[in-house]
């Protein structure tokens, strides 16, 4: 009934390996954990977005997406002037971009509740991938169709008027990507924490997300705020990655919101991914 | 292959400190077949996720395979198979996809780790099956599933938590089937933990029991009942008032541990009740006593956890 290959039978010895492959395999550990962090984001990544692009429903969705948000805020945009002259999309298209990576990313820790409580999580923590890996590849795999939407975003805005600047553009979009990471990183981590409590994790990352979206001036600007209200935007780190991103969409790069966009995205990377290997570290999941 | 000294793990809940595992040793050599035994919340599973570098220890020390579970993680996740208690596979994913990334994932490379997806679903009954989303799997399968996952890297070791909760009776035996040939030819170290006794006692060659975080014996099946059971020999006899005395000569055979009467029915238990029968009839023809039945009934795992515990494995199961 069953048949055995080769490979299985000859098996036994490698339980016997010799205290010098022992030593030898020791000594290359963290070259290879260098090494091998690519490539485990890799593995993990090209797990994660199978299913997706698998499933025909939501990639029309994802393409349709975009252009439902043009079609309903272009009109609105009309009346309003765009900053020194341009259109007004020039100012509205990386707020939205910002909004779509934020609610995204918060919100993926929720896709990992159902690994967390089946036992598939457990199943990648139980081998040798890097854990900082499992979990980048898991947030690329989110970050990935907006990617994509944002593109589809800028290039349909084109002809209503938004002015292309493809390389500070692009260069915009991986920074948020570097932003998503760490956000998406903290959800995980959030997800861990709130231990199988779905509506527990709601609560806390729509309570953080909602207010960081509205303080950060992502969708109306914080400059005709009241005096209060500005100081405390100057205190959200989205507002320095939206300006940084609006900035970058005028054409500029040198200039001091990019550098403070550039090093919020950083710090909200490291550290959100320090904080989700941690949690992965100490989980009793 | 697998050692530890005075594991110890307690976990923070609100309701206070639990202390799920409460000084664990053990050794088990290569290519043994241990089975964990004892009821739910007993223990076995944060044991297993200690060894498995799954969860970090309180106290103590544990290595598998040479490496030490703090010190070096990485190389024990190399060298072990690891089937958790839940269900590995992605509800959303192919089977065949999760066999490679699993493969992947213990450093193979994709030609070897497709090669050996498709032996493995061969192996385990799954061809036909490898471009079928998991969550479409039947319970069984899902299950042999995760016995493939756990072997794609051919380890030495494989740890399984409780392979056979939930499944139906015949999907358990073609589950047991499957990993005992498996075994057989591979030579593999097998971990397993287990609430069902039956299991145990036909599957493992060493139980080890374990209840409330300790671990309360350690031995092959047949020991464990010969020493912690024993068989007990019933022997009913022709008058009544005759089962007093029979009772006394029962009492009087070799290792004989404890005799109760019931009418005409005189059982009493010791450590080898086949070889002790003849001799016990033999003794009761001398004092004039016929006896006109006898049996001899073998001990369950569940008696040795009866004598141990006081409880019943199957209440403290349930
Ligand atoms: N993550 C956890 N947090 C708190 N208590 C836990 C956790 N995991 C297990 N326990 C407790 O530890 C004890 C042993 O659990 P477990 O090892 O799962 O037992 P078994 O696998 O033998 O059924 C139980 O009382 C259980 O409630
Ligand atoms: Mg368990």
């Amino acid at each position: 009934m069953v048949s055995l290959s080769n490979h299985e039978v000859g098996y036994a010895n490698l339980g016997t390996t010799s205290s010098f492959d022992r030593l030898r395999t020791r000594s290359t550990d963290s070259q290879d954990q260098n090494m091998s962090f690519l490539s485990d984001t890799a593995i993990s990544f090209r797990r994660e977005i199978g299913p997706t692009l698998r499933s025909w429903y939501y990639i029309i969705f994802g393409l349709v997406q975009p252009l439902l948000y043009l079609a309903l805020f272009v009109p609105l945009l009309g009346a309003i002037p765009g900053p020194e002259g341009t259109s007004p999309l020039q100012w509205f298209v990386p707020g939205m971009v910002v909004m779509l990576v934020l609610f995204t990313t918060v919100s993926c820790g929720w896709a990992l509740t159902e690994e967390l409580m089946s036992g598939s999580f457990e199943r990648f923590l139980a081998t040798p991938m890097s854990r900082p890996a499992i979990m980048v590849g898991r947030a690329l795999k989110e970050l990935a169709p907006l990617l994509v939407q944002a593109l589809i975003l800028i290039v349909v805005a084109t002809p209503f008027g938004l002015v292309l600047h493809p390389l500070h553009m692009l260069l915009g979009l991986a920074m948020l990507m570097l932003f998503g990471v760490g956000v998406a990183s903290l959800s995980y981590a959030l997800a861990i924490a709130s231990k199988h409590d779905g509506s527990l994790f709601y609560l806390v990352s729509h309570s953080v997300a909602l207010p960081m979206m509205l303080l950060g001036g992502v969708l109306l600007p914080m400059t005709n705020a009241p005096a209060w209200l500005y100081i405390a935007s100057r205190f959200n780190p989205l507002t320095y990655l939206v300006e940084a991103e609006r900035a970058l969409f005028m054409g500029e790069i040198f200039v001091m919101p990019v550098l403070y966009g550039a090093l919020v995205a950083v710090v909200v990377a490291v550290a959100g991914l320090a904080v989700g290997v941690s949690q992965v570290r100490k989980a009793s999941l | 292959m697998i050692h530890a000294r005075d594991l110890t793990r307690t976990f923070k809940t609100k309701a206070g400190p639990v202390e799920a595992v409460r000084g664990l040793s053990l050794d088990v050599a290569e290519g043994e077949l241990v089975a964990f035994l004892g009821p739910n919340g007993a223990g076995k599973s944060t044991s297993v996720r200690m060894l498995t570098t799954l969860l970090p220890l309180t106290s103590g020390s544990a290595s598998v395979s040479g490496h030490d579970v703090v010190a070096d993680p990485a190389g024990v996740r190399r060298q072990i198979g690891y089937v958790g208690q839940g269900t590995g596979s992605g509800p959303y994913h192919r089977v065949r996809d999760e066999l490679v990334t699993q493969g992947k994932a213990q450093r193979m490379t994709a030609s070897a780790a497709r090669k050996r997806a498709d032996d493995l679903l061969g192996m385990l009954e799954l061809d036909g099956l490898a471009d079928r989303p998991c969550a479409s799997l039947s319970g069984g399968q899902k299950r042999r599933l995760d016995v493939a996952l756990g072997l794609m890297h051919t380890p030495p070791i494989l740890f399984l938590d409780e392979p056979s909760t939930g499944l139906d009776p015949h999907s358990r035996a073609n589950l047991w089937d499957h990993i005992t040939s498996l075994r057989k030819a591979s030579g593999m170290t097998i971990f397993l933990t287990t609430h069902y006794l039956d299991e145990a006692d036909t599957m493992a060659e060493r139980v080890m029991v374990m209840d409330n975080g300790i671990m309360i014996a350690d031995d092959t099946p047949a020991r464990l009942k010969a020493d912690l059971a024993g068989d007990t020999i019933h022997v009913s006899v022709l008058c009544e008032d005759q089962s007093g005395n029979a009772a006394e000569i029962a009492q009087n055979l070799p290792d004989a541990r404890e005799t109760r009467v019931d009418g005409r029915d005189v059982a009493v238990t010791l450590r080898d009740g086949e070889a002790v029968l003849p001799e016990f009839i033999r003794r009761l023809h001398q004092s004039g006593i016929e006896a006109i039945s006898a049996r001899v009934v073998r001990p369950t795992l569940d008696d040795v956890f009866l004598g141990l515990t006081g409880r019943s494995l199957r209440e403290a199961a349930a």
